[in-house]
C-alpha cells in the first residue's frame, strides 16, 4: 500500500495502490488528510487505478475524507475505479454524494 | 480447511486470501474472488473492530464446498456478541465511530447468497456465508 500525490494548481489528486481494508485505510487517512490541509485544494481527485482490492472500509475513507473535504468547500472526484472496487463502491450509494468517473 | 489466528488487523489480508485460495479448486471467475476475499475481509473485520474491540482474541475461520459447487465460510469470535443482531445488519448503522461505513453485513449480503449471522452479548458471533461458486466454465447448481 502506497499513497502518491500530484498537486496542481488547485487540484490535488491521490494515487491508490495495493489494498485498502481496515488495516491499511489508517495510514491512508492520515497521509491524505495531512495533504488536504497543507494545499487545502478546490478539487480532490481520488484515483483508483492500482487498488487490487478494496473492503467497505475503503467506502468509510472515502466518505470521510468528502467530509473533511466539505469543511474546505473542495469537491471530491473518484475516479479510474477497477471494476471490482466499482462494484462496492456503487452499492453503498456514495454515487448521490461524489461523482465517480471512468476515465 | 480451518484457520486461527490473533484479533489483529494485519491478518486481515492472509483470512481473506487463504479462503479465496481454498476456493480455487472450483476455478472461480475474478469477480467470486474479489466477493469471497471481500466478504470475508469484512466479517473478520468485524471481529477485530467490534468482537474484541478491548480485549483481544481468536478468530475462527472454517471454509468448506458441497458438492453443488458452493462455498461455505463459517467465520466465529468469543468476543463480546451483538445486543441487536437485526440492528447491526441494517445498512449504515455502526458503533464504529468515524470512517466506519456501517456497510459490513450489507456487503456481506450482497456479495455473498445467504447471510447467517447468530450472536449471544458475552459468548461470541458466528457469521456463516453462503455463496455458489459458477465458475469460469459455468459450474452446475
Amino acid at each position: 500500500m502506497q499513497v502518491l500525490f500530484k498537486a496542481e494548481k488547485d487540484m490535488l489528486t491521490v494515487f491508490l495502490s495495493g489494498d485498502i481494508d481496515h488495516h491499511t485505510s489508517k495510514n491512508i487517512r492520515e497521509a491524505i488528510d495531512s495533504e488536504l490541509q497543507r494545499i487545502m485544494p478546490s478539487v480532490l481527485k481520488l484515483d483508483f487505478r492500482d487498488v487490487h482490492f478494496m473492503d467497505s472500509s475503503g467506502v468509510g475513507l472515502v466518505m470521510g475524507r468528502y467530509k473533511t473535504a466539505l469543511v474546505y468547500g473542495c469537491e471530491v472526484y473518484v475516479v479510474h475505479m477497477p471494476d471490482t472496487v466499482e462494484k462496492i463502491m456503487r452499492m453503498s450509494g456514495l454515487g448521490s454524494l461524489i461523482t465517480f468517473e471512468r476515465d | 480447511m480451518r484457520l486461527t489466528v490473533d484479533s489483529r488487523s494485519v491478518n486481515e489480508s492472509y483470512c481473506r486470501v487463504a479462503v479465496a485460495a481454498f476456493a480455487a479448486q472450483l476455478d472461480p471467475t475474478v469477480e467470486e474472488i474479489s466477493d469471497i476475499k471481500t466478504f470475508v475481509s469484512e466479517a473478520v473485520t468485524n471481529c477485530i473492530v467490534h468482537a474484541y474491540l478491548s480485549i483481544p482474541g481468536k478468530i475462527y475461520i472454517t471454509a468448506s464446498l458441497t458438492e453443488d459447487n458452493t462455498l461455505i465460510v463459517r467465520i466465529r469470535d468469543k468476543g463480546i456478541g451483538i445486543a441487536d443482531v437485526s440492528k447491526a445488519r441494517e445498512p449504515l448503522f455502526t458503533t464504529g465511530g468515524d470512517d466506519r461505513s456501517g456497510l459490513g453485513f450489507s456487503v456481506m449480503e450482497c456479495f455473498s447468497d445467504k447471510l447467517k449471522v447468530v450472536s449471544k452479548e458475552g459468548v461470541g458471533t458466528t457469521v456463516t456465508i453462503y455463496k455458489h461458486i459458477r465458475g469460469k466454465n459455468g459450474n452446475e447448481a
